[in-house]
């Protein structure tokens, strides 16, 4: 009994002796699912001493409103571009000032000033990409460069498609593919017939789903709406799959590394801001989520050698793109209203 | 003597009924006293919470999330009707029916399958000798060690396209196209029985445990046949049992969210998810707060439902 004792009052006091002995402080970033780089996460917790825990979201809605209820003990937070505004204007991102950091020179000089947040005085880029269609070739041979696989679907793929539940992108790639405005488009008779589109379409689709690396590579999909990053990690895992750029006009995203007002790790935050604009590290990011990340000299440092030419990474000569800024509420109502009727 | 005994005698009465009282004064304040930490529990882990979302679903939603403090009764009406965003016509809101109807009718048929699973299961188990009752019980509680999330994920590797159902079927010859479970109303329903089957098998259980089986040695002695002895002897002695599970089953199925959230593809929304939908992506929290004080009242009218058919059959069969 004694000895059980003893056992167990060493074992507290041995935990917090070296609880704190372990680290010399915490991070706690809040980011996208299945988008962190351990290795990343391991080099910077060892040259830093710093205990880093990573928590998962799946829509920058989601992150919006859980930040915005507090009490979340988050210090990092990695938004969307057209989201970045909003947690500005909201008050809920610190002014770190990464413009000034010693590793702001690596950042390409066409993501230094960007809309979201002019001359980067919040945010630092995490990662960028397109939101595309990924298509199984077994499955269907035809043209995939065309929303028309997600909005009139080819027979050979009813039932098999799957569309990412981001509102924005879907209800842009709805205006692109009838030809509209993708650039906060408020004009009601085109909005009509986006609805009656995505309505239309709709029962062609078996899911509306993140998180599908997995299925894509396993053929529970077969075709969706995607992330280029995410159809180079299911290609990688199964060959048949390619991506199709719609030549409608695809979009173009930006997520960014911001650190959030009441974080309690504030200078753990600003040196992770700055440990990701190495060109090392950076690569880090991109070996493994595979999609570019905005810092210049970070392409020799990837692993994956068919990264820098790979079709999911290197757009099409002459692709029509587009970038959804963040729209004003009366816009944003309206995308909502639809959303609410296409995801009953 | 006499009256000298009884004006002596008067003064303790009284105090004796003052002893009286403030015993019974005492006792009151004991018995508050001991019974605070329930009810505090009871106020600021139920009540009170219960209060917020109350107050939440009367309020007017903000622009990105959370509320703004001015009364609004809104998040009720859209709970009920919607409002074409187009043309501004009103109408019923079924897309909130819808979702009502299919959670409902997917929980009953959960509810159902699981009774039809677990009855047997549950007798089979009291009906081994004393000695290995334990273990057989305890083979039951062993999917409960495992974390809800992974036990949903496992049902995904059965029965998805590439999944273990399929590639037997197709490898026998069966099918030469994978079955679509994937993503259907059946592939939350079947996540839902596997999860919540232990929960009616429990209470079976403890009820056909207490059954005398003699009880059914006397049936049979009667000259019933084997349906007439589960029908007339069984069943009436279990009722308990198969009420309380059906009620474990089919109250967390409601709710369920987890389960439709990765069984159902995004596509098949469950009440859980609608709710969660409107604190997240929909931004819409009084919205979120109104619906799920109107599941808790659909959960509320089936209880007393049951409650009330229980004692009602109770009486009858008594």
């Amino acid at each position: 009994m004694i000895s059980k004792t003893k056992i167990a009052a060493t074992a507290v006091t041995f935990a917090l002796l070296s609880g704190p002995a372990l680290a010399d402080g915490e991070l706690n970033i809040y980011n996208w699912g299945n988008y962190t780089s351990p290795e990343l996460l391991k080099k910077f917790e060892e040259t830093y001493n710093v205990k880093v825990t990573v928590t998962d979201y799946d829509a920058n809605d989601t992150a919006l409103a859980k930040i915005k209820a507090g009490g979340h003990g988050f210090d990092i937070v990695v938004p969307s571009h057209n989201y970045v505004p909003i947690f500005i204007q909201e008050g809920l991102l610190l002014e770190t000032k990464p413009n000034q950091m010693e590793n702001f020179k690596h950042v390409d000089p066409q993501w230094v000033d960007v809309d979201f947040d002019p001359g980067r005085n919040y945010t630092v880029p995490w990662q960028w990409g397109t939101t595309g269609i990924t298509v199984n070739r077994k499955a269907y041979q035809g043209d995939i460069n065309t929303w028309a696989i997600l909005f009139d679907t080819p027979a050979e793929l009813k039932g098999k498609v799957n569309v990412v539940p981001e509102m924005s992108d879907v209800i842009a790639g709805g205006l692109a593919y009838l030809g509209f405005s993708t650039n906060c488009n408020g004009n009601k008779e085109e909005l009509k017939q986006v609805r009656d589109l995505l309505l239309k379409a709709k029962p062609d689709w078996i899911s509306m789903d993140y998180g599908n690396v997995e299925k894509y590579a396993k053929e529970d999909l077969m075709a969706g709406l995607n992330w280029n990053g995410a159809s180079l990690r299911a290609r990688l895992q199964n060959s048949n799959i390619e991506y199709g750029y719609p030549k409608e006009g695809i979009a173009v995203w930006m997520d960014n590394v911001s650190v959030l007002a009441d974080a309690k790790n504030v200078e753990n935050a600003k040196l992770f801001q700055n440990f990701i604009m190495d060109p090392q590290n950076a690569a880090m990011i991109s070996d493994f989520a595979q999609y570019a990340n905005g810092i210049l000299g970070s392409g020799e440092f990837i692993q994956n050698k068919d990264f820098a030419t790979a079709p999911e990474i290197v757009m099409p000569e002459g692709q029509k793109t587009f970038i959804m800024p963040a729209c004003p509420p009366e816009v944003t109502e309206l995308y909502t209203a639809i959303w609410t009727e296409l995801t009953k | 003597m006499a009256a000298n005994a009884t004006v002596k005698s008067a003064p303790p009465a009284t105090s004796a009924a003052e002893a009286a009282a403030a015993f019974e004064r005492r006792d009151t304040r004991n018995r508050w006293l001991l019974s605070a930490p329930a009810l505090a529990i009871l106020f600021f882990a139920s009540i009170g919470p219960l209060g917020i979302v109350v107050v939440y679903s009367f309020l007017t939603k903000g622009g990105y999330g959370g509320v703004e403090w001015k009364f609004s009764t809104d998040a009720w009406a859209s709970v009920f009707f919607t409002r074409d965003i187009f043309d501004d016509t009103l109408g019923f809101a079924d897309a909130h029916l819808s979702i009502f109807w299919r959670s409902l009718r997917l929980s009953f048929l959960t509810t159902l399958l699981a009774l039809v699973v677990g009855f047997p299961t549950a007798y089979f188990i009291a009906t081994r000798p004393e000695k290995t009752r334990a273990l057989w019980l305890f083979l039951i509680t062993i999917p409960f060690w495992t974390n809800l999330l992974i036990r949903t994920f496992a049902i995904m590797e059965v029965i998805r396209n590439e999944g273990i159902v399929n590639s037997i079927l197709i490898g026998l010859g069966i099918i030469d196209q994978p079955l679509q479970i994937m993503f259907t109303d059946t592939a939350v329903m079947l996540g839902l029985l596997y999860v919540y089957l232990p929960l009616m098998v429990l209470p079976l259980y403890a009820s056909m445990e207490r059954i005398d089986f003699r009880l059914v040695e006397a049936g049979y002695d009667l000259y019933a046949n084997r349906l007439q002895v589960l029908r007339r002897v069984i069943l009436p002695l279990v009722k308990p049992g198969v009420i309380a599970g059906s009620i474990l089953v089919f109250i967390p199925s409601l709710g369920a969210y987890v389960t439709p959230r990765v069984l159902g593809g995004g596509r098949n929304m469950m009440l859980g998810n609608l709710i969660e939908l409107q604190f997240g992506q929909g931004r819409n929290w009084p919205l979120g707060s109104a619906l799920s004080i109107t599941l808790m009242v659909v959960v509320m009218v089936a209880l007393l439902f049951y409650v009330k058919n229980a004692g009602k059959s109770g009486v009858r069969h008594g």
